[in-house]
Parts: structure tokens; sequence; C-alpha cells
């Protein structure tokens, strides 16, 4: 077996003259594995139809897929959207990416690559249905002129198109190179979805064969002529620099090449191979200078979050309706309750990766990422090259969960290969280097307070919020006066910020006071799967859970009682609840929650016990979303289900924790994930209703955790307010 | 030098003898189908079977293989992916992002060998890789389905 895996059909040609470097790599582009390659088909292949589609001359048809897989299934129901309108053969339909370079180079003809939000396919529906739609009218019309018949007298259907008046037929395949050269049209009528066939079906994946063999290959299966592997160590506690690193010490090491300096915060050891590269990190003597962060305690920090709990001090305003004083000093009753949600890490099960080559003139990189525009960007400001001599080729990722929205991997991996011009490096992250450089979930608690009348109604609803702002982190830029608007991700007013009308609150309150104390630990935050929605939904739900027993009232009848204008949200919470069987008594806990983000209606009813010991099983959680438009729904329902072990993998067992500045979690022994016997069966009822698009991603992992925690209260009578549960006693 | 059998062929590698089994298929054999998610054991996703028995490749030095056994990987699970794991995986479109599912598959694969009418409890005790996508339920669903298969 050779060392270098063979890798077929696009040669990239790095650098110029002498010095050039010929790539022999694959099928950056196929990201359904090698599986999905074309025939190849005799003479030169035809020009693409436009830049959405390609169709051979033995009909295959390939579909342009701008936005990042993950596994979340965009690839899939993007290319249905595109093959809906295309009208064409989905047996033979395979996808490939263009590059964020080619992207440039067109001016942006696949418009954004970004991926995040649950917004690939809400956020591109309507360009990329045109873009099908476009290439099937220009067939038809290639098919007409070919004929010398008129357009309308002829229509095209599963990549045939017929000349109805005489019965004539021809293959998309045959007419692809005559379409090609016709002006696009200007005028593009779309299906109305009454008449879709494909979106809203249950297809399977397309890029599921290569998973199941091996042969699918990510970014640290890729082999390069002449590559060296790299592993690298920044400095582990927050603001720390790289002091002084003693290179001889490793310099006998197997396979060592290079030690080398990567920023002011890292070093790596390039080897022949990654076992040996990281082999010799860990015996290279680092000396590391504290800096600003360095001396950061997540469990003293503790009581900052506390103090911003009650601080009359500055905080921003996210919801403020009627007047919420007036109803607190004529309540019958006041309940209170403070809950807390810690820092998490992404840990995708694919670590940070990425290989890059530099030479004077070029740089290219192959590496998983959500955005392969910034990814391009970031390998430009690394490599010191104009952004046009620079390209990204995108991977299948291993899980992003919005960490790999970032692109520090990739300018490390750059700055590695700039010292070492001609060479591919592949720099792969250790599980330990991805824990301690995360970008995490903020950490935050909330202090919650509803007002009661005698007969058990809301008066009034307090939720003050304390701690991180992710945009104030990441993008200060984006913040509204000092605000971080998407603090507020679910509790919010229409109205407030035009970006976040996909956020907003559902629920009716008669008085209602949201604010934030915002408190910003030495931490990179960033956008963990359901982002700010995930401590949102647990702080709203399970107090309304709360309100509604302190009221004597039945939790869904009391939440339902809130929803008048939202009748989305009322239906997927008594969807789930009548799914579940609530109110049965058949020895079954249950637990309701709903909420509304990324565009979506969801809801969750969880079915629990808890035994006298105090150990949980979680049975089943019925789910119900709306997501608008449901594109492909068994990839919702898995969706649905993938969320849950995300979210309640973080409710039950993970936190990050940082002592000294360094987080004290290091891999999945002491970071530990959901596994299968802890996994509830998921029943997944979507009931798109139609006329907007909504995300599918993470709306649903914010139902699960409260939903579970109100269903542990119906078991025991015990509240649980602070996460993870790990530890604690359920009794 | 070693000398392994690896998906019923002999070859031999050049080595360091405390090299995991993991990085030996993955760097010298160019048998990418093992993933590497954590290195000490607890994930799962460079499950290979070491003379049928499911094993961590991650763990599992070089030198601990001996000259006999018979590694069997992903990808020479079968010649096509006709497994019945592997169709069963195929037909309820288990994988999310993919990466844990060699991994997985190798875990399935080895215990319907041992025992070909796994239940559900055999499930919640012999499976315990990590999947953070959160493909569990259709894992279940899929051992099911494996076991009503033929190869
Ligand atoms: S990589 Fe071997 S168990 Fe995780
Ligand atoms: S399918 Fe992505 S980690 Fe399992």
């Amino acid at each position: 077996m050779a060392d270098t895996i063979q890798l077929s059909r696009r040669s990239f040609i790095v650098g110029t003259g002498a010095a050039g470097l010929t790539i022999g790599i694959l099928a950056a582009c196929s990201p359904g594995g090698g599986e999905t390659e074309p025939p190849i088909a005799n003479g030169p292949p035809p020009p693409e139809v436009n830049a959405w589609v390609h169709i051979g001359v033995d009909d295959v048809v390939t579909i342009r897929i701008a936005r990042s897989e993950m596994g979340q299934g965009t690839l899939t129901g993007l290319a249905q959207m595109v093959a809906e309108e295309l009208e064409c053969d989905w047996d033979k339909v395979v996808t490939e990416y263009p590059t964020p370079g080619e992207n440039l180079a067109r001016d942006r003809v696949w418009g954004d690559f970004s991926t995040g939000g649950s917004r690939g396919i809400r956020m591109s529906h309507d360009y990329v249905r045109e873009g099908g739609a476009v290439a099937r009218m220009m067939l038809v019309q290639a098919a007409a002129n070919r004929w010398a018949v008129p357009v309308e007298e002829c229509s095209a259907l599963n990549s045939v198109i017929t000349h109805t008046p005489t019965g004539d037929t021809v293959r998309y395949g045959e007419v692809a190179a005559e379409a090609a050269a016709l002006e696009p049209p200007a005028d593009v009528p779309l299906k109305d979805p009454s008449d879709w066939k494909l979106i809203g079906k249950s297809v399977n994946r397309l890029d599921t064969p290569g998973k199941v063999t091996g042969k699918q290959l990510y970014t640290a299966d890729i082999v390069l002529d002449g590559m060296l592997n790299a592993s690298v160590r920044a400095a582990p506690m927050r603001g720390g620099t790289l002091g002084s690193f003693d290179a001889s010490a490793i310099a006998d090491m197997p396979g060592v090449q290079s030690v080398v300096q990567v920023d002011d915060t890292a070093v790596a050891v390039v080897a022949d191979t990654w076992w040996q590269a990281n082999q010799a990190l860990q015996a290279l003597p680092i000396e590391w200078q504290p800096g600003e962060g360095s001396d950061y305690s997540s469990s003293a920090f503790e009581a900052e979050l506390e103090a911003g709990l009650t601080t009359t001090g500055q905080t921003f305003p996210g919801n403020m309706a009627g007047d919420v004083e007036t109803a607190f000093a004529g309540a019958a009753q006041t309940i209170e309750a403070s809950y807390t949600v810690p820092h998490q890490n992404h840990a995708c099960m694919e670590p940070m990766v990425a290989i890059a080559v530099w030479t004077p003139e070029r740089c290219e990189v192959w590496c998983p990422t959500q955005n392969g525009e910034s990814a391009l960007a970031a390998t430009a400001e690394a490599a010191g090259l104009p952004i046009e001599q620079c390209d990204v080729h995108k991977q299948l990722l291993g899980g992003g969960f919005g960490r790999k929205g970032a692109a520090d991997y990739v300018t490390q991996a750059v700055l590695i290969a700039k010292q070492m011009p001609g060479t591919p490096i592949k720099l792969l992250w250790s599980r330990e280097e991805d824990m301690q450089h995360g970008f995490y979930h903020p950490t935050t608690k909330a202090r919650c307070e509803g007002a009661l009348d005698a007969d058990g109604n809301l008066l009034g609803l307090k939720i003050r919020l304390s701690g991180q702002s992710i945009l104030s982190g990441l993008m200060p830029q984006a913040l509204m006066n000092g605000m971080d608007p998407y603090v507020f991700q679910g509790l919010l007013p229409s109205g407030l910020d035009p970006r976040a009308e996909d956020q907003t609150l559902k629920y009716t309150f008669p008085a209602l006071k949201v604010d934030h104390a915002m408190r910003n630990p030495p931490v990179r935050p960033g956008f963990w799967r359901g982002v700010n929605a995930n401590q949102n939904a647990i702080y709203l739900e399970c107090f309304m859970d709360e309100l509604a027993h302190a009221a004597g009232r039945d939790p869904l009848e009391f939440r339902l009682a809130h929803l008048q204008d939202s009748p989305k949200l009322a239906a997927v919470l008594t969807a789930a609840a009548e799914g579940s069987g609530w109110g049965n008594e058949d020895g079954l806990s249950r637990g309701l929650s709903c909420f509304y983000s990324f565009g979506s209606y969801t809801a969750a009813c969880a079915e629990v016990t808890v035994d006298e010991d105090g150990k949980l099983k979680m049975h089943r959680i019925v789910a119900a979303t709306d997501p608008g438009y449901g594109v492909n729904p068994q990839q919702i329902d898995a969706q649905v289900a993938g969320s849950f072990v995300y979210g309640l993998s973080a409710m039950l067992h993970q936190e990050v924790t940082f002592e000294n500045g360094e987080a004290q979690e290091t891999n999945f022994h002491t970071y530990p994930s959901l596994t299968i016997n802890e996994m509830p069966d998921v029943e997944t009822i979507v009931m798109p209703s139609g006329g907007f698009w909504g995300g599918v991603g993470e709306p649903t992992i914010a139902v699960a955790p409260p939903a579970v925690l109100n269903a542990i209260f119906a078991a025991t009578g015990k509240r649980m307010r602070h996460l993870p549960l790990k530890d604690q006693a359920l009794r | 030098m070693a000398s392994l059998k690896v998906n019923g062929k002999s070859v031999t590698v050049e080595a360091d003898a405390s090299t995991p089994l993991l990085w030996v298929l993955r760097e010298h054999l160019g048998l990418t189908g093992a993933k590497y998610g954590c290195g000490i054991a607890q994930c799962g996703a460079c499950t290979v079977h070491v003379d049928g028995q499911a094993v961590r490749s991650c763990v599992f030095p070089l030198d601990a293989v001996g000259e006999d056994s018979e590694i069997t990987t992903i990808e020479g699970l079968s010649e096509d992916g006709s497994h019945p794991v592997q169709q069963a995986w195929v037909e309820l479109d288990v994988p999310q992002c993919g990466y844990c599912q060699p991994g997985m598959i190798m875990a399935v694969a080895a215990m319907l060998e041992a025992n070909p009418d796994a239940t559900d409890e055999d499930i919640d005790y012999e499976i315990t890789n990590i999947c953070r996508c959160g493909t569990f339920t259709r894992v279940r669903d899929g051992v099911h389905l494996a076991k009503t298969k033929k190869a």
C-alpha cells in the first residue's frame, strides 16, 4: 500500500515556473466521498449551463453547493431545491463545492458561503431555486431552437425535454452545450410550493455511501505529495504568550523536521507523521508568559455573575412591556428563581485541521470550514499575499456546531507553511488543544421573578440575564450602543433589531422586563449550536413551569394562555403534548417546553422517571417543529434527535471550568458526551405550515433541556436550576 | 520493521514499536477510515477489529499486535459496502457528519458478530462510542435492521 493516496480528477498547480509544485489532489470538490464522481464522458465536457448547474453529455447533473456540509444535511437539501426547479433526474445528481476563490473571481455568483445560524437553506432558497429554474429554461430553449419550434410547446421532466405536439424528445445532456451558449432569461417564475415534488420529500442523503465504507475523505485523510505533519500548542492560559522553547531538546526525536514559532502565542512541531509531531511536541520544553486573563477562575467569576443578577448599575433593556413595577406591587403572590448555565466547548468529533501550501506566489488551503470566504480571507492575510493568489478547498466537516466558522486553525496552518515554502503542511490539533482553545459557549446566570394574582393569572415577569456577550467578544462593531441584542435571543420584542426578527419572544405577557447585566470573562466566546437560545429557553421555560405550579395551573394550559398571539407556537406545543399523552397517568413524568428561534417554532414533551436513588431515565421526547417549509422531513428528524444529544450532553454532563486561566476539562474523560445508553427515543412531528422559511439545525436544541428539567421536577418535586446536573442529587 | 495482517493482506511497516495502531493504519498504510477523535480510548472513532474484537486503536501499540493477528478496518469490512451494518446504515441514513461512523460501524459489526440477536440492553452496554452529531436513535434502529440482513 502506498503512503500517498493517489487522488485523481483535479490537479492544482501551486507556484509558477520550475519551482512549481503539482499536487495530485482529488475531488476536493466531491463532498459525496468519491462515490459521486461523474463517469468520464468522451470528448471535452460541455460548459456549465449556469453557475449552479453543470450537465454532462452523459446526463450527470452536477449541482454546485456554496454552503458547507457538516452533517446537517444542507448539501442534500440545497441540491433538492435546485433539482426541483431544474426538473432533472434525481438519480443522476451529484454535487460539488465551488471554491471561495472562484466565487470571488466570479463576482460572488454563488452568494454567501457562510454556514451558521441555521441559515444554509432559509437564506438562499430563492436564488438557489432560481439557479435551477434558469438552467431548465435555457435547456428547454436550446431544445426548442434545435427543433425550430416555439418554446411554449416544449416541457421538461426528469432530464428529458418533450415537444408536446410531436412527442419528440431530447435529453438534457444532448442540449447542455447549446443551452450554455444562450443568454439567461430575465424573467424566471418559480413553482408554487403546492407543485413541489422533490422539496418536502424524504429522499436519502447524497453523501451517505462514502461515510459507511471509509471512502469519504476528511481533511485529516488527505495526503499531498511531500507533505509533512504538524501538531501545535498555544499558550494554555487565557491571554498567555509564548516565552521560549528549546527545539534542540527534541531535534533527535524520530521524524522531527522542524520546530517553528507560529505566532506570539503558539509553537508547532513539524514531522514526517502526525504521531511523531505530537509526541515530540509533548516532549518540547516550553516557557509560557502569562498575560491578561491568565488568572481567570470560572468558579470565582460566579460571584460576578451573581452580583449582576441584582445590580442597580448598568444594564441593557432587552424587552420591556407594560408597567412591571405596578404589576409586582399589586401581586397576590410573587416567586423568584435563579439559574446557571456554564461555559461549553463545541468538541466537534473532528478536531481542528487544515492543510496549507505556501509559495511566494500562491497559497492554497484544504480545510473543513463553515465559512469558506472568511477562511480564504484568513489565508490571504496569514500568507501575506493578495487574495486572488490564494484559494481554499472546502472539505466535508466532521462536525462544526459553530466552531468552524472561526479560522484560527487555518491561520496557524498557513503561518507554519509559510516558514517551509513549497512543502504542504497538515496541521491537526490534538483533542487537548481543541479543549484548551475553543470559542466557548458563554456562561450566564438568570434571575426570574413572576407576579401572580389571586386567581393564578400572571401579572408580570422579570428576567435579569447576567453574563457574557458573544458579540462584544467576537464582533463589537455589531453591538447597538454597547448592547448585545443577541443575548436576548428568543426573548426579543419585534422591532428592536431588524437582524433578529427570527429570534423574538412569542408569549404575550401583561407586563415584562428583560434586561442584561453584561459580565465578560477573559474567555473568547463563540456561537455554539443554538447559541443563546440554549440558556434563554431554560430560563424562560423552566420558570414558566415554576409559575404554572405556583399558580396551581396545568403547565400546558398556562403556556397556551399566553400564546394567544402565536397560534403557530401554540400548535407545536399542543402537538408535542398530545403526541406524548400529556396528562396520562402511566408512571412517566412529563415536562414541556416551547421556544421560537432561528425562525422556527419548536416544542418538546419529555417523558422521564427518576428512581429512588435519584437516577434519571429519559424514556422519550416527543418534539414538534414548524420550520415553515420542510425540505427533507427525514433529515429534519435527524437534526431534531441530533440536536437533543448535543443539548442534553451539556445539560447532563458538560461544563468547561477555568482555573489559572486554563480549561480544566482536557478531553472526553472530563468532558463526557451523552452515549447511546442514556439516549431517549425521539419522536419528531414535522409540521411545516408554509409561507416562511425557518431554520432546522439549531432551533430544536433549545427545547430538550427545559422539557427534561421540568419532567424531573414532575417526578421529584425538586427544581434543578444549575447546570450541568452531574454530581447533583436529583432527589 | 513490523509485519502485520491487515484486511487479509500481509504488510510490513517501518514504525516505532510504541506507535498506536491507529497511526500505523492512517499514516503508514494509508488506511484513513479509522479516525482520531480523542487518543485516549474515550470516543471510539478509531475502532477497528483485531481478531474479531473491537479495539480502540488509538491506544493499541504496534508491538501489541501479534504477527498472526487479523486486523480489519472499515475499508476491509466488506469489498463493496455490502456488510449488513453498512447496508442498514445507508438505508436509514444513519451518518450525519460521518466522522464517528467508521468506528461506530466497526463496534456494531463486532457486537453483532458475537451476538447476532443483540437486544437494546446489549446495545446500551456494548456501544459506548461518542457521536457529537447525535445519531444514536438511528444507530439503534440500524442495529436492529442489520440483524435482519444477510451479507
Ligand atoms: S480516538 Fe481512539 S477512542 Fe477516541
Ligand atoms: S455522525 Fe458526526 S460525530 Fe457521529
